[in-house]
């Protein structure tokens, strides 16, 4: 790890102020599980780090009009613990359970889950975002890329979204809030996630100086959500396709849906496709695999990941039949 | 003459009991200390410039920016402007600093300038027409095979074929006797033809290492009833030892050299050291309490280790410390050569196997590699098979667990269960028709049913494919195997002191083998103490030799050295004893924390009093182990073990997620010290053998030729939660104990690859034909047979 | 525009220099990577109208809470809080595998907790309680997990048990009768290469009914 010096601010603000304007220069240290990873393999290379963990406001989950509110501070074991989440957001807090390890859950917070870098690992090894070599050749196209996008993958990026609780958050219809030196702002979860198009944008609608300060999930009256997530290890293992689904039932027929996949392109992928496939339709297994296949209709497979194209049919497809089966 | 055999169960006291690990205190409270722990007054930290670039020269260093930083103490070039760089991550510059970050910011600021040339890190298939014959062998080839483990007798048939390129010096051979050079490989050499013309013949990636044929294999498939093809293989996966490799090296005088090194070799470092340094063996100490790991990967001092001392020279004899990064870890120090092959195998209608041919190919890094040991434990009378080793830039090959015997094991029995499925027939009955094939047959038919019985195999049993239950499969497959294991050559010295306290001087290690507690058993047994009275001094060149832990040598090697220390010094003991008791020494034994008359036990003294009438000067002894002899007269060690494994595996086939639902493992071992350790060796196997069948490979990107997944993250290893559950049976009694001890490191750990890979087959109905059996392959086979089908 | 000067600037209001470090002075020493370790009382920086030390890049005196004793020690911020432990404190039961979040064999309590140490920085592990595996044992008797450990052979090479046994010890006292579900959510942070899972059931198993 380079030399870097520190401050742990105590307000959002005096942090938004100790932030540089331009990418490179700073980081905001939370957890530290995705950070300090990314300093030791020569990735991220700050000048400075902006422990935030000092701000008090930023911890804990509350409940108000607006539905729960979630500290960007709160720690991952918090969330999956706490009573409230696990009440009245049961996938939410599942999602939550199964991410990472115990130990990670007691260090990582939801501020630092949601900005997380991809895990591709030509970025991991240092080459890159939207990895190229000398000549320009496209390292991603040519090489291993079995664990790469299948959908939004045309563009250079062709990394994988890392969360695998943000699928779920964007099913719940959750919003995120940031503060930095133009105020605050709240945009819906999935408008914080980008493709980057040049080696200079990051894959979130953050800026350099902006804080993530709450995720706001409004009440889950009326819906069914799931998730669920393949895994070739039991445990402790990045996902292969992750999908969430939020159902609206009428009688026995599906009167809205949310679809989202997670770990099949470079941003969270919400699927207007399924979501209108499974409109109107009861939900069984007919259905369901309908809904995936519309989902998975425009993948465009690279040279060695054609499998996660099945898997994550098969994820949407589950996580239908088990919001369909699931209470709210 | 003393009598050194094993006692009969009627006289074994601890020897065949549950004895737990004496060192296991230490390592559940963190006081264990490994060579990672070791910290020296004044100590420095190494760190190493390493090579981007998979293949390439180096152009030229500067250091002239490090040397300028702030608490840098010493930089020391490994490879000079000129020097090819055969693969990513291969050691440029080391530096020494007063702190870690130092050191970092110090291999940062060095400049190395490269050019680049072309790699190969594929091990596809060879292109046809693409092998060429070996050519006359370069000293650089010979190592490599010799890394590669290549048997003996292919290296000298190579040798005799081709010639050499070189002209061995005196001075050569030497040295290749220290590191341990078989003699007939040596021999070959020495009379070898030479073309020096051949030197600098650029050669081809592909190179033909073996053609052999027996019998007549045209013949014989045209007149068997049944004959299977199949594609197999393993590919290359790494030895990721929790320790990291490395060692703290310091010069306690401008002539000596004190070493601390994770190894699994400590009697062997010194004379590997002592040519690069050039000191002599003797004035190197090498010391380790204990190791994280080997796995075959911590053999030599390792260019990093010759560095760590070149460094600390430079800094005035400071004590300098050099672990691996992880990533270094996966990439440069260790990794199993993959091997794949076309097989084609046929058999009579009864199921009696007759034919083998096979195509076969694989690499382990630039030394190519040899042909694994196929067919596996069968010795089919008429077989074709031929061998294309690839010479590429993935990194370098070592031995890993058994080697070349997992990869030959789940070539040949994924192909023999294909044939057996292909005559309907129950692969336990197919296994069990054709055992007289192998040289262990008696083992095998004591061992196979048992292992049926404990899997419920008659019960689970179904053709292939026919036990699908909406998405999940589920399969049973099994596999047999073999390995040698005889004790390597070993040294001990015992003292039976005054006060009744014993000690054992050993510069043998423990690997996480047990050997601590082999040891202490051994000597217990005979002394009637407890496993624990034994005060063991091992790990250290001070203490007299004893072999690298490698091969499963070390249980034959120091129970047999130890043996015959403890009889020698409890004779001695005796002697002093029977006055006082009014016996002869003969009468006497050694039971129960007493020494006491044999025909009357009342007659007795406490093990301290007997103690007390040594004399002022301990008791001292000296045990051997001479592996040569050992082989020509078997006594105390032996060598030849049989095992067989069953999986039982359920697959998502939609997902393709294979889950490994229980495993069984019949092991047989000779006699066995201490079942406890024993059956923890077993179930430890059993582990790493789920977790190669499933999920590791070392994955390098074509474009740049480095490893991708040089993490713990995408290199997965098997947590917990994919464990299910495991039974060992160990075969112990008449027919096993008498043989004497065999090692037991290697083989259970050869069968699992090929038992779950015949698992998911049963269970699915297709074969998956290349390990690790990820959703990637198991939807891609099920694809295949929805389209055939279809 | 030197490029390191945005490290200062926001376009909200521009931070000042105190404590008689010029800004220009405090731009080397914060951009210098391989700068001279140097120990001295923070510099301050001014943000939103409060002054905020600034630790580094050089080294900073730190105190730690290790095992119910306290220690000192000067480190540079981006000294991690295991290799703190490890090379500074001499307390090395904690060990260093992947070094980033990967295997659980630098586990360790914070204030209760298990976490990886070698994921954290050292300077943020001041003011809290750090309990290694070393603390365990009691007046040189092993803690019923450790004796778990030892009965059911639950180490081989060992190199990953001192993590095992605080992650266990972790997992045990939140859940005294570990479900499947439990081992699967609660102890999947640690990974043993040598192969001893079987035997860490056990330990779990035996140390569950003893209620370690
Ligand atoms: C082996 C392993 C397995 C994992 N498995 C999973 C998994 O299954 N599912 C999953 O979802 N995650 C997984 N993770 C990732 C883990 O959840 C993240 O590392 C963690 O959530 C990051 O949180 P943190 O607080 O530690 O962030 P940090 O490491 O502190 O920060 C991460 C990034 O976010 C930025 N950041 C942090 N907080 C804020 C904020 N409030 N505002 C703006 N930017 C901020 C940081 O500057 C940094 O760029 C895994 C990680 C590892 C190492
Ligand atoms: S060393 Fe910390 S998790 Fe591996
Ligand atoms: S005991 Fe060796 S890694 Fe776990």
């Amino acid at each position: 790890m380079r030399a870097f010096d520190y401050v742990s601010p105590t307000s959002t603000r005096q942090a938004a102020n100790l932030l540089s304007s331009t990418w490179g220069n700073t980081e905001i240290l939370a957890g530290g599980t995705d950070l300090l990873a990314l300093m030791k393999e020569d990735v991220v290379t700050p000048k400075r780090l902006v422990n935030i963990k000092e701000i008090a406001d930023l911890r804990g989950v509350k409940s108000d009009s607006s539905g729960l509110r979630i500290g960007s501070l709160t720690t991952l074991a918090e969330v999956a613990e706490d009573a409230g989440v696990r009440e009245k957001y049961p996938a939410f807090a599942e999602a939550v359970r199964e991410a990472a390890s115990p130990q990670i859950r007691n260090m990582a917070t939801v501020g630092g889950n949601l900005c997380q870098r991809p895990r591709c690992w030509y970025f991991r090894n240092g080459l890159g975002l939207l990895p190229k070599d000398e000549s320009g050749k496209e390292l991603v196209e040519e090489g291993d890329n079995r664990y790469h996008a299948i959908l939004g993958n045309d563009g250079p990026a062709r990394f994988v979204s890392p969360s695998t609780i943000v699928p779920v958050l964007i099913a719940y219809g959750a919003k995120v809030r940031l503060e930095g030196p133009k105020g605050k702002r709240e945009l819906p979860l999935e408008k914080f996630y980008v493709i980057p198009k040049t080696d200079r944008d990051r894959e979130h609608d953050l800026l350099p100086n902006e804080i993530v300060t709450e995720v706001v999930i409004p009440a889950a009256n009326g819906w069914k959500v799931a998730h669920y997530e393949i895994r070739q290890k039991a445990a402790f293992d990045w996902p292969l396709a992750v999908a969430a689904v939020a159902l609206k039932m009428d009688g026995s027929s599906v009167q809205a849906a949310r679809v989202v996949l997670g770990h099949v392109a470079p941003t969270p992928w919400p699927s207007p496709q399924a979501e209108a496939a499974l409109k109107g339709q009861p939900a069984n297994e007919d259905s369901a695999k309908k809904a995936a296949d519309a989902a998975l209709a425009n993948a465009k497979p690279l040279s060695q990941n054609a499998y996660k194209v099945q898997l994550a049919r098969v994820a949407v497809k589950r996580a239908i039949l088990k919001a369909a089966g699931g209470a709210a | 003459m003393p009598d050194y055999q094993w006692p009969d169960p009627a006289h074994r006291t601890l020897i065949g009991k549950r004895t737990p690990r004496v060192d296991s205190p230490e390592k559940v409270s963190g006081q264990a200390r490994y060579t990672y722990d070791v910290k020296r007054p004044g100590m420095l930290y190494g760190k190493m410039v390493r090579s981007p670039y998979a293949h390439c020269k180096i152009v030229s260093i500067d250091t002239s920016a490090a040397e300028k930083m702030p608490g840098v103490k010493a930089i020391e070039i490994v490879q000079k402007p000129g020097a090819t760089i055969p693969w990513a991550g291969d050691e440029v510059v080391g530096v020494a600093a007063i702190d870690e970050a130092t050191a970092e910011d110090a291999a940062r600021a060095i400049q190395v300038k490269y050019q680049k040339l072309p790699h190969l890190v594929s091990d596809a298939e060879p292109p046809a027409g693409a092998a060429e014959n070996q050519g006359p062998l370069s000293l650089d080839d010979l190592g490599d095979m010799l890394q590669n483990q290549v048997p003996e007798r292919q290296i000298v048939a190579l040798i005799q074929e081709y010639g050499i390129s070189f002209k061995p010096t005196e001075e050569d051979i030497k040295e290749a006797k220290d590191e341990g050079v078989p003699d007939s490989v040596i021999e070959a050499a020495r009379n070898a033809t030479v073309h020096p013309e051949a030197a600098n013949k650029t050669k081809s990636n592909y190179i033909k290492a073996a053609t052999q044929s027996q019998g007549d294999v045209d013949k014989a498939f045209a007149e068997a009833d049944a004959a299977s093809e199949g594609f197999y293989g393993a590919p290359v996966i790494v030895h990721c030892c929790m320790e990291a490799h490395g060692s703290t090296s310091e010069w306690t005088d401008p002539d000596h050299l004190f070493v601390h090194m994770s190894t699994q070799n400590v009697s062997g470092i010194a004379g590997q050291m002592a040519e690069p340094l050039k000191l002599p063996a003797a004035n190197i100490r090498v010391h380790q309490d204990h190791v994280g790991g080997g796995f075959g990967s911590k053999f030599s001092p390792d260019r990093w280790g010759i560095v760590t001392a070149q460094l600390s020279k430079k800094a005035d004899g400071k004590p300098v410390r050099m672990m691996l990064e992880r990533d270094s870890e996966l990439e440069v120090a260790g990794a199993r050569p993959s091997a794949y092959a076309r097989v084609k195998v046929g058999a009579k209608k009864d199921g009696t196997l007759v034919a083998w041919q096979s195509h076969s190919w694989g690499t382990g890094g630039p030394g190519g590699g040899g042909m694994p040991p196929i067919p596996y434990c069968f010795s089919i009378p008429n077989q074709h098979k031929e061998h294309t080793a690839i010479r590429n830039n993935i990194g370098p090959a070592r031995a890993w667990r058994a080697p070349n015997h997992p990869q030959a094991c789940v070539l040949t029995m994924s192909a023999l269960d294909d044939l057996a499925a292909k005559l309907n027939m129950d692969p336990y009955e197919f296994f069990l028709k054709n055992l007289e094939l192998t040289r262990l047959s008696k083992i095998y038919r004591d061992e196979f049913p048992i292992a049926a019985e404990m899997m419920g195999w008659k019960e689970k049993w179904h053709p292939r494919g026919q036990n699908i239950s909406g998405n999940i499969a589920r399969g049973v497959g099994l596999s047999l195997h073999t390995w040698g294991g005889r004790g390597h050559a070993s040294d001990c010295d015992l003292s039976i002191h005054p006060d009744g306290s014993v000690d054992i001087k050993m510069g043998t290690q423990d690997i996480g083998t047990g050997t601590r507690t082999c040891i202490a058993v051994v000597a217990a047994d005979a002394l009637g103490l407890q496993a624990t009275d034994i005060k063991l001094y091992i790990g250290d060149t001070l203490y007299p030799p004893s072999g690298g832990s490698g091969g499963s040598t070390t249980p034959g090697g120091v129970s047999s050295s130890t043996r015959r220390a403890v009889v020698d010094a409890r004779d001695a003991l005796f002697a002093k004893v029977a006055p006082a008791l009014n016996v002869q020494p003969d009468d006497l034994e050694a039971r129960d924390g007493s020494v006491r008359v044999k025909s009357d036990p009342s007659r007795s003294l406490s093990w301290k009093e007997a103690c007390s009438k040594i004399g002022a000067t301990p008791i001292t002894s000296h045990g051997h182990n001479d592996q040569a002899a050992a082989k020509n007269k078997p006594d105390l060690t032996n060598s030849g073990v049989g095992g067989v494994q069953m999986a039982e595996v359920a697959v998502d086939t939609e997902t393709g997620i294979v889950k490994v639902t229980k495993m069984v493992a019949v092991q047989d071992c000779g006699l066995v010290i201490d079942p406890k350790m024993a059956e923890s060796s077993v179930l430890g196997a059993l582990v790493m053998g789920i977790s190669y069948s499933l999920f590791e490979e070392k994955i390098m990107d074509p474009t740049t030729g480095r490893m991708l997944n040089a993490d713990m993250e995408f290199y997965r290893l098997a947590g917990l939660n994919d464990i299910p559950e495991l039974k060992v049976h160990m075969m112990t009694g008449p027919g096993y104990d008498e043989r004497g001890v065999i090692g037991l490191g290697e083989p259970p750990v050869i069968s699992s690859g090929a038992a779950i890979s015949n698992a998911v087959a049963n269970a699915i109905g297709v074969r998956v034909g290349v390990i690790p059996l990820t959703p990637a392959k198991v939807l891609a086979a099920l694809n295949q047979t929805q389209k055939a089908g279809a | 525009m030197h490029d390191d000067e945005s490290v200062l600037k926001t376009p909200e209001e521009p931070m000042e220099e105190r404590s008689g470090v010029s800004r220009r002075d405090f731009l080397k020493i914060s951009t210098i990577a391989a700068a001279v370790p140097v120990v001295s009382g923070p510099k301050m920086v001014l943000a939103a109208g409060e002054q905020v030390p600034v630790r580094g890049p050089g080294k900073v005196p730190m105190t730690f809470n290790v095992n119910g004793k306290a220690y000192k020690a000067s480190l540079e911020p981006r000294v991690t809080l295991l290799d703190a432990l490890r090379d500074s404190l001499d307390i090395t039961g904690a060990k260093r595998v992947c070094d980033k979040a990967e295997c659980g064999a630098c586990t360790v309590l914070l204030d209760d907790k298990p976490v990886y140490a070698c994921s954290m920085l050292a300077i943020e592990g001041q003011g809290k309680k750090i309990t290694t595996v070393e603390a365990l044992m009691e007046n040189g008797k092993l803690h019923p997990i450790q004796q778990a450990f030892v009965d059911n052979d639950a180490s081989q090479c060992g190199f990953c048990t001192p993590g095992f046994v605080v992650a266990c010890k972790a997992m045990l006292d939140k859940h005294p009768d570990p479900t499947p579900d439990d081992l699967l959510h609660e102890l999947s942070g640690n990974i043993c290469r040598c192969g001893t899972y079987a035997g860490i059931r056990g330990a779990i198993a035996q140390a569950a009914r003893k209620g370690a």
